[in-house]
């Protein structure tokens, strides 16, 4: 039984005029212990996912499909139950903007309020856990009294790796962790969270726009487009041979460092992402393709088989001539 | 707190309260260039007499030197005469002042509740609660304090003759102890009650805009993921977070209910400082006014330093620490 | 493919303008689907309307104590005295009526001067910067600590007793509100990166403030305007009511004041006090609520509120 299993997964926000689709029949598996990349540029419906899969979307938003944690569909637990799993089950580590911790609270207080509301442990008890915590990410114990706004972008990040560590969740989800951070720091903070995902086995579900990033860190990428995933694979293979356009589209445009042909032609995408409430027709990328044939304008295109343990959306995949 | 971020307030508030009194002065005399003449308009009085009038009045001497006598006054703890009952004016305020303090405190802890009320109306906003509580609160910002004590007199003290119509003791009365204040506490009711609701309006608004501003954070999604309730958001994480626009504005209104104190004191014969204002109005008893005009500056200045203190302990992102 | 030639090319000027007509056509629109702003509107009109007709309908005389020597007081609502008389025998109606000139008239006179002064210190406040900035916001802190309304009892007492009396007052004591604003605005307006650009490409100052700041800020005024009317209203009322205003004018807050202290409470004749403070509370709500459509309207950030 996998950890973390979506369904055909369908979510679609109320908005005051339309409705948004924002995702449109996602299926994904993680196991224990897996590490997954989920790819792409804003608004395909990629941090979607990752409220989803703890229940934290505004109450409007319809959602279709299952989210099963451990063999539970999320959505169909009662909510002290919902309440118990968020956390220790699974956990988030957000963007580490300073508006992502609470302002007046001690960052100390902060790990230990979830820390106290999942265990049984003394208040003494729950200090010494955060002082550990912050320990292994870094941040010298003694600055568990400290506040937010006292901490660089780089050490906030921390904390909140530590805060989601608290309840040792077996998921951990990253969603965009690294994306407000310099690069240096950003090294820093990738190479902490591969040593905790190792250490503890954790399965990570790493979410971002940057393709560069997931291929180090995790095992498995999937490319989301428009609502959908386009194409998953080994990360390593997706990167360096993608099958679908935009995957294509979406590696080329990280440059290779030492890579001398790729400094030569740096590569963009022209065109915006779509926007979710009116998206084109047939092939939602269809518009911004550079290989697309008359067919794409009309034809929706499911995940075929590209080679093994490999997907893509695309007409071309599986076909003699790319 | 570090202890420059309480001296510069202290500083700033005693400088405010320094152009107060300067400014109270040169209200008083520039405009109204010789007093004495328009005050004794019409009383057969020699200028030898007129004269001394005006040392006992501080109105002699150039305008720099009748400033210095007026603060070497204030310092002393003496604001001057009353026109109309020739007793000092600081000794008519500090009678005064004790009634008003328990009437605006009073009503301010009423209008207090309008915070939480605030608080889930922003919460949950569209909703019933809310649509309720925002009306509620614009009908009764739209209506000035004195109306609606006019109209509660009417109807709760003339009509149904359930509290008194004025005054804080009943007339000619002799308890003491017990039964007295609890007379004095059902004379207070209805003043009390009026104030309160006529500034309940604005913490109402406050409260709920900030607690709209708040819910917005990413912190709330934070604390939700953690596995809180609902009402342990709001509690632990948005409320004192939505606290600090509201205690800005608890100094600001302070202001605003001692004013609207003024109307009522009056409609209800409350013997606190609005009432002693309306009477000097109605002199006009310069002095007295200049002395309140003084005193009710400076208690609002005073609430204002309070206010900033408690959102520097409140908010750590602002004592610097 | 032939190409039409255009015979005349809109000026810059004319194409501003007509955009600056677009919006206003379009805020219009967004505006008429507010009911309760709709109904604010009407009610606000009828107020004025029957403000500005008054004198037609109605001899001012019939309210001069002199000549209503012979009408019952303390009269019950009526046929002939729609709203009953007062403890001189004059028609409460007829009172309100004339008092709306006066409430309204002071109100909008009041509300002007606060938003011009206001607008002019915020502006340049805001503009200028350094030791302009500092100064005008130093006097504009001071005048915000000090309680409104007891500076204005202060004034008003030392002044003469008149109606401009009382608009000076409340213009004098309420423009710190609209001055810090209307700064806080321009600062945001400052920082946009066209105004940089527009001084790169040699505009002067005034054009500056006039094409690009003006128009800006423009929105802002005119919701803030439509915001402070209730608040001058208000104060007049009050000032009224404690006896600072004009003794030979009638305005609500004087009814009120005359109310009371001839004891209409006491008597129960809810027909002499009640209706002032309902007037009040109409037209204060009325132009609450449309000021604040406005500025939902102006500035979209505010709509979710």
């Amino acid at each position: 039984m996998s950890l973390l299993e979506l369904r055909d997964l369908h979510v679609t926000y109320r908005g005051e005029r339309a409705a948004v689709p924002a995702v449109r029949g996602v299926n994904l598996s993680i196991e224990a212990g897996d590490t997954v990349g989920l790819a792409g540029e804003s608004g395909c419906g990629k941090s979607t996912i990752a409220g989803a899969v703890l229940r934290l979307l505004p109450k409007e938003t319809e959602v279709r499909g299952q989210i099963l944690l451990d063999g539970e569909d999320v959505y169909e637990m009662k909510p002290g139950r919902l309440r118990a799993v968020r956390w220790t089950g699974a956990a988030i580590v957000f963007q580490g903007a300073l508006h992502s911790l609470n302002p007046v609270k001690r960052i100390g207080w902060q790990i230990e309020e979830a820390v106290l509301l999942h265990s049984k442990m003394s208040p003494r008890a729950a200090r010494e856990r955060a002082q550990d915590l912050l320990d292994r990410v870094g941040i010298p114990g003694d600055r568990v009294d400290k506040y937010p706004h006292q901490m660089s972008g780089g050490q906030r990040q921390r904390v909140l790796i530590a805060l989601a560590l608290a309840c040792d969740p077996q998921l951990l989800i990253a969603d965009e962790p690294t994306t407000a951070l310099d690069v240096m720091v950003q090294a820093q903070v990738l190479a902490l969270l591969e040593e905790l995902q190792r250490e503890k086995g954790l399965a990570l579900l790493f979410i971002t726009h940057d393709l560069s990033v997931l291929t180090h860190t995790c095992k498995r990428l999937a490319v989301m487009y428009a609502g959908r995933i386009v194409e998953e694979g080994p990360s390593e293979l997706v990167f360096t041979d993608p099958q679908h356009p935009y995957s294509r589209a979406l590696a080329a445009a990280f440059p290779t460092i030492g890579d001398m042909s790729s400094r030569m032609h740096p590569e963009g995408l022209a065109g915006d992402p779509p926007d979710p409430a009116d998206l084109p027709s047939g092939c939602p990328f269809h518009v911004r393709c550079a290989v697309a044939i008359p067919e794409c304008a009309t034809l929706d295109v499911a995940l075929r088989d590209a080679g093994p343990g490999r997907r893509a959306a695309c007409v071309h995949v599986g076909a003699a001539h790319v | 707190m570090r202890p420059r971020f309480v001296i510069g307030k202290l500083l700033g508030a005693l400088s405010t309260i320094a152009f107060v009194v300067v400014f109270d002065f040169f209200l008083f005399r520039v405009v109204n260039g010789d007093p004495i003449n328009s005050m004794f308009r019409g009383r057969n009085l020699t200028p030898a007499q007129l004269d001394r009038l005006r040392v006992k009045f501080n109105l002699d001497g150039s305008k720099w030197e009748q400033f210095v006598a007026y603060v070497r006054q204030l310092l002393h703890g003496d604001l001057g005469y009353s026109l109309k009952s020739s007793r000092p004016v600081a000794t008519v305020i500090s009678e005064a002042i004790w009634p008003t303090l328990l009437l605006v405190g009073t009503a301010t802890l009423l209008a207090m509740i309008g915070i939480m009320i605030g608080y889930r109306a922003g919460w949950r906003r569209g909703s019933k609660f809310d649509a309720g509580a925002t009306s509620m609160s614009m009908l009764t910002y739209s209506m000035p304090e004195f109306w609606i004590g006019m109209v509660a007199l009417g109807v709760f003290a003339a009509g149904l003759g359930w509290f008194p119509v004025g005054g804080l003791n009943k007339p000619g009365s002799t308890e003491t102890g017990f039964s007295r204040l609890l007379d004095q506490l059902h004379h207070m009711a209805l003043p009390a009650l009026v104030l309160g609701v006529a500034y309940i309006g604005e913490y109402m608004i406050v409260a709920r805009s900030a607690m709209i501003d708040t819910s917005r954070e990413d912190y709330l999604q934070l604390a939700r993921a953690k596995g809180l309730r609902d009402a342990e958001v709001r509690k632990r994480h948005a409320q004192p977070n939505a606290l600090l626009p509201v205690v800005s504005l608890s100094a600001i209104n302070f202001g605003f209910v001692l004013s609207g104190a003024i109307a009522v004191e009056s409609i209800f014969s409350w013997p606190g400082i609005g009432q002693q204002t309306q009477f000097a109005i109605s002199g006009p008893d310069f002095p007295m006014l200049q002395g309140l005009f003084l005193l009710i500056s400076a208690a609002v200045i005073v609430a204002n330093l309070a206010a900033d203190l408690l959102y520097g302990y409140l908010d750590p992102r602002v004592a610097g620490r | 493919m032939s190409q039409e030639v255009a015979t005349s090319v809109p000026s810059p000027a004319s194409i501003r303008w007509s955009r600056r007509l677009g919006s206003i056509a379009d805020a219009w629109r967004s505006l008429r689907r507010d009911k309760l702003a709709m109904i604010s509107l009407v009610v606000l009109v009828a107020f004025g309307v029957l403000a500005i007709i008054t004198p037609w309908i109605s001899d001012r005389d019939a309210i001069r104590a002199v000549n209503t020597a012979d009408n019952p007081t303390w009269a019950h609502p009526s046929g002939s005295f729609l709203l009953g008389t007062d403890y001189l025998g004059r028609s409460v109606a007829l009172q309100i009526l004339w008092g709306a000139r006066v409430s309204l008239f002071v109100g909008l006179m009041a509300t002007l001067l606060t938003i011009v002064i206001g607008t002019v210190v915020g502006v340049v406040a805001g503009f200028f910067g350094g030791w302009t900035d500092a100064i005008l916001m130093r006097i504009t802190d001071w005048f915000l600590v000090i309680p409104f309304l007891p500076l204005a009892i202060v004034l008003a007492s030392v002044l003469s007793r008149s109606l401009w009396t009382i608009v000076f007052v409340i213009g004098i004591t309420s423009w710190p509100f609209t001055a810090r604003l209307l700064r806080s605005q321009v600062l945001s307006v400052r920082q946009r990166l066209y105004v940089d650009r527009a001084r790169a490409l040699g505009a002067g100052r005034t054009q500056i403030i006039g094409r690009h700041i003006l128009p800006n800020v423009t929105p802002l005024i005119l919701a803030s305007t439509t915001l402070t009317v209730p608040i001058a209203i208000l104060t007049e009322t009050t000032l009224s009511f404690l006896g600072l205003g004009d003794p030979t004018e009638v305005s609500w807050g004087v009814i009120l004041n005359e109310a009371r202290e001839k004891g209409a409470v006491g008597r129960n004749a809810w027909w002499y006090y009640l209706p002032p403070g309902v007037a009040i509370v109409l037209v204060v709500l009325s132009f609450t609520l449309l000021g604040r459509a406005l500025e939902s309207v102006l500035d979209p950030r505010l709509r979710e509120r």
